[in-house]
């Protein structure tokens, strides 16, 4: 294993941050080589057990990855330096994006280049909504149940945090008290 | 009052936001555009585009386009949407810490025990039904025109829409491609 500085940890998870379009999964195969492959700060056990923790508990997932990695490897000056590398990068180009977007938001090619693209944003959050239905075994009996959250949401205009905080308590409840093992 | 505002119902999504970024994206949608109305469903729309073509997590993106904006609409300067989206940023990644630090090691004993696992699997079909939400909020005129309005728009904005999720379900089209795809046909049929 090479030693891990806390500026080394910072500058590979500032090009992690970089470097990787489309969310936080797909920062996955670069953390791995960055950690494990070409470091080896940690085993890939080790690194596959840390993933599935930050998977469970809510966030960003790439954030809780960070602080996690960094918290093993150097406490919490380490996740510090890790978070901030991989937020950084997002933080400062969405930042100048912002504001070229308000500068430019009543030019002609932006707008037609939007109304284009405002349909199409549309179907790509329904592809990881038919996908998750499926990963999460949704079928003609229980799916009663994602359209009632819907519902509830988008129709009577309750947020998903409210949503969410219900359906936990809920089944810690029913778990608690109901289930039979 | 707006940056405490923006403080709280980041920290709240950074807690509560289970199932990835596009729950979390359903989640300040939510927020953001339905209760505290800072965002129009059009510009909600426009950041979800730039998240996915530009590099970080999504929920990253977000918080910070969110909080630039937001206060940007209320009406104060560019410099102060800075200090808007710095707040957001902030309040979106702290529960991550405070999660982890203080309740990893309580988590660790209990994350093999049923009845955490009863909880996270009703989440899973929760988020299915979050991003169903997100899906129907953005079903608006304002980001598909409408038959009396234009129906010209409205035919566009329905083909590319199932051409989108065509694209990128069946022939697994990277999304970023289709963004720009779609981009482009909005220049050539628009402008």
């Amino acid at each position: 294993m090479t030693q891990f500085s806390i500026f080394h940890g910072f500058v590979t998870f500032l090009k992690i941050g970089l470097f990787t379009i489309g969310g936080g999964y797909a920062m996955i195969p670069l953390i791995e080589r960055e950690v494990v492959e070409r470091h080896k700060w940690m085993e890939k056990e080790e690194f596959l057990d840390l993933m599935s923790l930050s998977q469970a508990l809510p966030g960003v997932f790439a954030v809780n990855f960070s602080i996690y990695i960094g918290q093993r490897l150097r406490g919490l000056r380490g996740s510090l330096a890790l978070a901030a590398g991989v937020v950084l990068p997002s933080f400062i180009i969405i930042l100048l994006v912002a504001m070229f977007f308000i500068a430019f938001a009543d030019n002609k090619v932006i707008e037609a280049i939007f109304k284009g693209v405002r349909p199409a944003v549309v179907a790509l959050i329904a592809v990881p909504c038919v996908k998750l239905g499926k990963a999460a075994r949704i079928t003609p009996s229980n799916v009663w149940f994602p359209l009632l959250v819907a519902a509830v949401i988008a129709l009577v205009g309750i947020s998903p945090v409210y949503v969410i905080i219900a359906v936990a308590v809920g089944a810690f409840i029913y778990g608690r008290y109901f289930k039979e093992d | 009052m707006l940056f405490l505002e923006l403080f709280y119902v980041f920290f709240k999504i950074g807690l509560f936001g289970f199932g990835g970024g596009y729950a979390m994206l359903s989640m300040i949608q939510g927020e953001v555009v339905t209760a505290h109305q800072w965002l129009t469903t059009s510009q909600f729309a426009d950041i979800v585009a730039i998240s996915q073509s530009t590099p970080g997590p999504i929920g990253i993106n977000s918080a910070t386009y969110v909080g630039y904006m937001s206060t940007v609409n209320e009406g104060y300067p560019a410099a102060m949407g800075v200090v808007g989206s710095l707040v957001a940023t902030t309040a979106v990644v702290l529960p991550s810490f405070l999660l982890v630090l203080l309740v990893l090691k309580v988590l660790k004993h209990y994350r093999e025990h049923a009845v955490t696992k009863t909880i996270f699997q009703a989440l899973r079909p929760t988020v299915v039904g979050l991003l169903l939400a997100a899906v129907l909020v953005l079903l608006t005129k304002d980001n598909f025109s409408s038959p009396s309005e234009n129906m010209w728009q409205f035919c566009i904005s329905i083909f590319l829409s199932v051409a989108a999720f065509v694209g990128t379900f069946f022939f697994k089209i990277n999304p970023i491609r289709m963004i720009l795809l779609s981009a482009v046909a909005g220049l050539l049929l628009y402008y």
